[in-house]
């Protein structure tokens, strides 16, 4: 399928007039994959997720229908899925469009997923921030009681269902799934150590399934064209790796720095940096050109202008040198910028952001910040670069000093900044400058 | 047991032991922060990072592609661990340059300086600079922590071992991490300082210089102090503790680990309850009374009436114990049943021994009874319920009894063997038939009621041998001044039967002497009072104390026989 014939399957609904509202959701053939699936058996309905490949949305992109295998089988008592909609990457807003203009979509899958999950409890932990995505989610939970589509005997299936609607209190810390249950069960959002994970121990020590917003957007189409029909989407599994399970699939990329058209485009699994940027969203502003790209979030790293062509699918970012696809948040810096800058701001989000109980990540986002900081102010030193190069190698869990991924979020921005860009860097302590451009938007 | 392999050193290690337990058999230290025997396991702190692999069938070892840390990483047959690679070596000069950013370097005048694990690891594991040019965070100190506590904010690692004592141990959950990143703090909410009874126990998990006691802060540096090791005389728990003294000044006690007694903790009481030792009121000379003391001379001048003068120094002793034993055997010998000596349950098993082979050994029919037995309350059992309740029998992790004596289960034992049983003193006293008494008290603060007073009366013969004034030494005959627990070498048995040794920190005030030194020589025993040789013969003498007969009981204590079938009954 290439672009130009490509339908949009999850903003399929977007900008239709009363799209938040059960009716219109239904005229469009809403709720016909739930039925269809209450018919199943939930194993059943776990396979066709398996089967169609779906990866998860919110970052790593681990198999959703494996995921779920997880859970220990004979399990007495209550098994949770919590909804992870803490979408706080910096650049993302995929989430937020679905629930805002979709909710129903996404509150569809829900249900199917708790039905696969054998959950009677569905926690939607949303971002604070999201006000308006509170009102419109509440409002469609409401509809959805009313019409026996949660509570008990849902569509008279026999299987019942409650979701909670839980707000979050602007941490970015509460994105990790281990501190999304924290914070769900009202402490402090430190992600725990595992194993155990939390398919075995999770929210209130029960087993429990976290997925993201978009993953759920996604499989009501799944339950109703079937997983071939999804897997005619994206980039197949690589033949020669055995270990690759493949990208396929819609997927929402979310557009944002400097180009002229910013916003949220949904297209295959695959397409390249350089095709969104001039295709998608109308080339890079004031007619210059990409410097840097960062391809899934800030936490993924940057791609520097020769790596464009880059297929953003779950493998492509990983290939030259990024973390991975991330949230597909894609945020374009033209040659204008200073890296130098572009970097302090992620590493002033990152130590902002740290939760503080690992070390490694408490002090490093700090201290990179703070070297930053001072080579900004014209003081820096050449032996600057190899201490935050070394910094970011001490920090995450890939070298295995920290308890979640957040440090190596925080660690890839310098090493991809600082490899790519070795050169500005030297460059921009040499001339001792000071920078007095202003800092992007975003951190805070 | 596993084998496992440390460093290219084989070890056996239990099955549920870390890493950090492991190496440590192996005679390896992983350093360490966050971790705690008795808290849970967070792997915060990263200092305790190791590179562990397997040993495949074939003998072949496969070692893990990251670093893990060795708190949480459990281990099994064929565990390969390595502290010594440079990638170790690297991870742990990182952690502590991270650790030391923001740090003061305040040690000069920092009160965990000398016993600091910040300290000892950098120097062992660290390097000597830091790369940090720019300022350090500053914040503000907070001597509001709690009435025992000052928290020196930038001297923290966070590794929050408080906070999960607070919430694990004590049960209260005063203290909480505040802010986040590197400006985290720990903090209490506003006007719920830590005071909870246990409180104090936050300073000795403080493994750097956050936490301090208010009590003892800026009072010694920490290299002066030598240690005792002792048992809390507070209740009868009996908690291990060390006495750290210098120049005869006792400056702090600190529970010693020991988990057949109360595990790692000791309560605030216990703690802070020492001070009494030192009280200036404290008798600190012996005395007799003017009718006893006609015909010696002496040249100082007394300030009671009721005392002759101050003997001469060096007759002091040797006078006043002649007297006593000549007037007790006196005593007995007129009318046997008459005779009472009176038995502190703060006294060691060994004084009591002392006291009672003497007694018996001048006439059978002398009466031995035990003293008051203080008591307060109910026993306090921790962790805490989220309304301060008690927390259910299976869960108790530290109790504060309400018997306030650290011996009564010693003395007793030593009652019944001597006495056949006990008889507690509130019976006889109300007995007319008693003329002659001896009296040992010991007790922390006044013991004697107005109706053991009245009940003594002013008979024909009253010795006390005590450490605070009271009614009673102010109308004795004789009194002896004697030592308090710091002063005392000996072996007290706890509520559940676990006899433990103590031995002295510090010498007794001015002139007094430890009970034991007064009973040997009253007894007219030859030899200096020596705590294991007594054991040795108590172990000898006395059934029920067969297990003191080896005399050593070592760190732990050892377990009556009695008890010790109870406990394996419990456990199977």
């Amino acid at each position: 399928m290439s672009d130009s014939e490509f339908k949009p399957v999850l903003l399929g609904r977007v900008g239709r007039p009363n799209s938040q509202t059960l009716a219109s959701y239904r005229a469009d053939g809403g709720y016909e994959a739930l039925a269809k699936a209450l018919k199943m058996a939930n194993t059943e309905v776990i396979d066709v997720v398996k089967a169609s490949g779906l990866r998860g949305r919110g970052g790593a992109g681990f198999p959703t229908g494996l995921k779920w295998t997880f859970l220990p089988k004979d399990v007495k008592g209550p098994i949770y899925l919590c909804i992870n909609g803490d979408e706080s990457e910096p650049g993302t807003f995929n989430n937020r469009v679905l629930i805002e203009e979709d909710p129903h979509q996404v509150l569809e899958g829900i249900v199917i997923s708790s039905f696969a999950t054998r959950s009677t409890t569905a926690y939607f932990y949303l971002r604070y921030e999201y006000g308006r995505c509170y009102r419109v989610l509440k409002q469609a939970i409401d509809e959805m009681y009313a019409n026996n589509l949660l509570g008990k005997n849902i569509l008279g299936s026999g299987y019942d269902l409650d979701i909670y609607l839980h707000r979050g209190a602007c941490a970015y810390i509460c994105g990790e799934e281990t501190g999304l249950i924290e914070s769900l069960e009202g402490k402090r959002a430190w992600p725990r150590i595992k194993p155990p994970f939390p398919a075995i121990e999770g929210a209130f020590r029960r087993p429990t399934v976290v997925n993201n917003v978009e993953t759920m957007a996604c499989i009501p189409h799944i339950m109703k064209h079937g997983p071939e029909w999804f897997q005619t989407m994206g980039i197949p599994k690589d033949p020669n790796n055995p270990r690759d399970a493949g990208s396929y699939g819609p997927k929402l990329y979310c557009i944002s720095g400097h180009v002229n058209q910013p916003g949220l485009v949904e297209l295959p699994m695959g397409i390249t940096a350089r095709e969104l940027i001039d295709k998608h969203a109308g080339g890079v502003w004031k007619g210059r050109s990409a410097k840097a790209v960062i391809p899934g979030g800030i936490s993924m790293g940057f791609m520097s202008s020769a790596e464009l062509d880059t297929p953003l699918d779950f493998n492509g970012p990983g290939r030259v040198g990024c973390l991975g696809l991330g949230t597909a948040a894609v945020v374009v810096i033209d040659d204008h910028t200073s890296m130098v800058d572009v970097l302090y701001n992620a590493c002033r989000f990152f130590a902002h952001e740290s939760c503080g109980q690992c070390t490694p990540c408490r002090e490093g986002t700090a201290w990179s910040t703070k070297i930053l900081e001072r080579i900004r102010e014209g003081r820096g030193k050449l032996s600057d670069i190899d201490t935050l190069l070394e910094i970011s190698a001490s920090i995450g869990t890939i070298p295995g000093t920290t308890i979640c991924g957040l440090a190596d979020g925080a660690a890839w921005p310098i090493k991809t900044a600082i490899n790519k860009f070795r050169g500005e860097f030297e460059e921009y302590i040499k001339s001792g400058r000071r920078s007095e451009s202003p800092v992007l938007a975003g951190a805070h | 047991m596993v084998k496992v392999k440390v460093n290219d050193i084989e070890v056996d290690a239990g099955p549920k032991d870390n890493c950090i337990l492991a190496a440590r058999k192996a005679g390896v230290e992983i350093p360490h922060y966050c971790w705690h025997e008795s808290l849970s396991v967070v792997a915060s702190c990263r200092m305790c990072l190791v590179e562990v692999g397997e040993t495949k069938p074939d003998g072949t070892i496969a070692m893990g592609p990251k670093l893990v840390p060795g708190c949480q990483t459990p281990i099994k047959d064929g565990t390969v661990i390595r502290t010594d690679s440079p990638k170790v070596k690297a991870a742990q000069q990182m952690t502590l340059e991270l650790l030391l950013l923001n740090h003061p370097l305040d040690c000069s005048i920092c009160d965990q300086a000398g016993e600091c694990y910040l300290q000892d690891y950098t120097y062992k594991y660290g390097k000597a600079h830091s790369r940090l040019d720019e300022p350090k965070l500053q914040r503000m100190d907070k001597y509001h922590i709690g009435d025992q506590i000052a928290l020196f904010t930038d001297r923290c690692v966070m590794c929050t071992r408080c906070v999960r004592f607070t919430r694990e141990i004590s049960g209260t959950a005063e203290l909480q991490v505040v802010a986040r990143g590197s400006h985290e703090e720990i903090d209490v909410f506003p006007e719920e300082p830590c005071n909870n009874k246990l409180a104090g126990n936050v300073v000795d998990l403080c493994p750097v210089g956050a936490l301090c006691s208010k009590d003892f802060l800026y009072k010694k540096r920490v290299w002066w102090l030598k240690q005792a090791e002792s048992v809390c005389t507070g209740c009868s728990t009996g908690c291990s503790i060390s006495i750290d003294q210098n120049e005869n000044k006792v400056y702090r006690l600190r529970p010693r680990p020991n988990p057949e007694a109360q595990g790692h903790f000791m309560c605030d009481e216990g703690r802070f309850g020492f001070k009494y030792i030192h009280d200036e009121r404290r008798l600190s000379t012996p005395r007799l009374s003017v009718a006893l003391a006609s015909g010696i001379e002496s040249q100082r001048k007394t300030t009671s009436a009721n005392f002759a003068p101050d003997l001469n120094f060096a007759d002091l002793w040797p006078t006043a114990l002649t007297k006593a034993r000549q007037k007790i055997q006196d005593a007995i010998k007129a009318d046997p049943s008459s005779f009472v000596a009176v038995f502190s349950p703060f006294m060691t098993v060994e004084e009591a021994y002392l006291l009672a082979k003497f007694i018996k050994g001048i006439h059978d029919k002398a009466r031995l009874v035990l003293g008051p037995v203080p008591s307060v309350g109910v026993d306090d059992k921790y962790p805490k319920g989220p309304k301060g309740e008690s927390p259910a029998d299976g869960n108790v992790k530290f109790t504060i009894r309400a018997e306030k004596c650290p011996n009564r289960l010693g003395v007793e034992a030593v009652l019944k063997h001597f006495e056949g049983s006990v008889v507690r003193i509130e019976s006889i006293a109300q007995r007319p038939n008693a003329h002659a008494w001896y009296i040992v008290g010991g007790y922390t603060s006044g013991w004697v009621t107005e109706a053991i007073d009245k009940a003594i009366g002013t008979p024909s013969l009253l010795i006390v041998q005590d450490i605070f004034p009271s009614p009673l030494s102010e109308r004795a005959d004789i009194v002896l001044a004697s030592g308090s627990f710091a002063e005392r070498d000996g072996t007290y048995v706890n509520h559940a039967g676990l006899a433990q040794s103590a031995s002295a920190a510090v010498r007794a005030p001015g002139e007094a002497r430890a009970d034991g030194r007064i009973l040997m020589e009253l007894a007219g025993r030859t030899g200096l009072f020596n705590a294991m040789a007594l054991r040795k013969e108590i172990g000898a003498a006395i059934p029920e104390l067969s297990v003191l007969g080896s005399g050593d009981l070592g760190d732990q204590g050892v377990r009556l026989v009695r008890f010790a079938k109870q406990a394996t009954a419990a456990a199977t």
